[in-house]
């Protein structure tokens, strides 16, 4: 099964609650898997940004596997918003 | 900050290639590397953080670093005067490459260790070094950052 980022959507929106989820494959040539998300969640107040990433990564435990690169960026919906207001 | 975008975008840039390269060697390694990847390399990779102060596994090493996000972290370190790291190149070592992922639960390199604690990768050392919590945990570390004295001089 190939990885898509609607893969990695619904697996975070399952997983973690995730109310935004933002995929960008930058897989370089393609043939690398690499990928870089946004996610917001709420599940991610008062926690933190390590343990943030470990809940992100222990959600796509399966994926990681395959994927050669990985960006994250983990916020919480107060923080989204703050960023979306800028 | 523009600084370590462009050189980094230039690295992944030129570095595209290599990623392939590494990718597919340790795709084929892989199984070796689990079933090498014993007790005693789990006890070796815990002597190797509590070693040094800063400890960082990347790809490539400070001076030729081969790959965007492991050039990001030596860049953030340089930037904040810290340059008495130690610096373990995965690309060299299959057993390391394998075995520190094991050992910090972690799926990805770069990987920083301040005090024989696992920091986080490229992502949370780049927002801790925006944020400013960076120069707080260098301190804790007994290292003064750089950019302290920047400040002081800009003042």
């Amino acid at each position: 099964m190939s990885i898509t980022p609607d893969l990695i959507r619904e697996k975070l929106i399952a997983g973690i609650a995730a109310i935004h989820v933002d995929v960008e494959d930058t897989s370089p040539n393609r043939c690398a898997a690499s990928f870089k998300v946004l996610v917001v969640s709420p599940q991610f107040e008062g926690k933190p940004l390590l343990q943030r990433h470990r809940m992100v990564n222990n959600c796509l435990a399966e994926e990681l596997k395959e994927i050669h690169a990985f960006e994250q960026k983990t916020l919480t919906p107060e923080q989204w918003e703050k960023l979306k207001a800028q | 900050m523009n600084s370590i975008i462009t050189s980094t975008a230039r690295c992944l840039r030129l570095g595209s290639w290599h990623y392939r390269a590494a990718h597919n060697n340790g795709e084929l390694l892989s199984g070796w590397a689990r079933l090498m990847c014993s007790e005693a390399a789990q006890k070796n990779l815990a002597e190797i953080v509590k070693k040094d102060k800063v400890v960082v596994f990347m790809k490539g090493t400070p001076a030729q670093p081969m790959c965007g996000f492991s050039n990001a972290v030596v860049q953030i370190l340089r930037m904040h005067g810290v340059d008495n790291y130690a610096a373990y190149n995965v690309l060299d070592d299959q057993d390391i490459r394998q075995g520190i992922k094991t050992f910090s639960n972690w799926p990805t390199i770069p990987q920083v260790f301040f005090n024989g604690e696992f920091v986080g990768g490229c992502d949370i050392f780049l927002q801790m070094h925006q944020s400013g919590d960076l120069v707080e945990e260098l301190q804790k570390l007994g290292i003064r950052s750089a950019l302290l004295d920047q400040e002081k001089e800009s003042k």
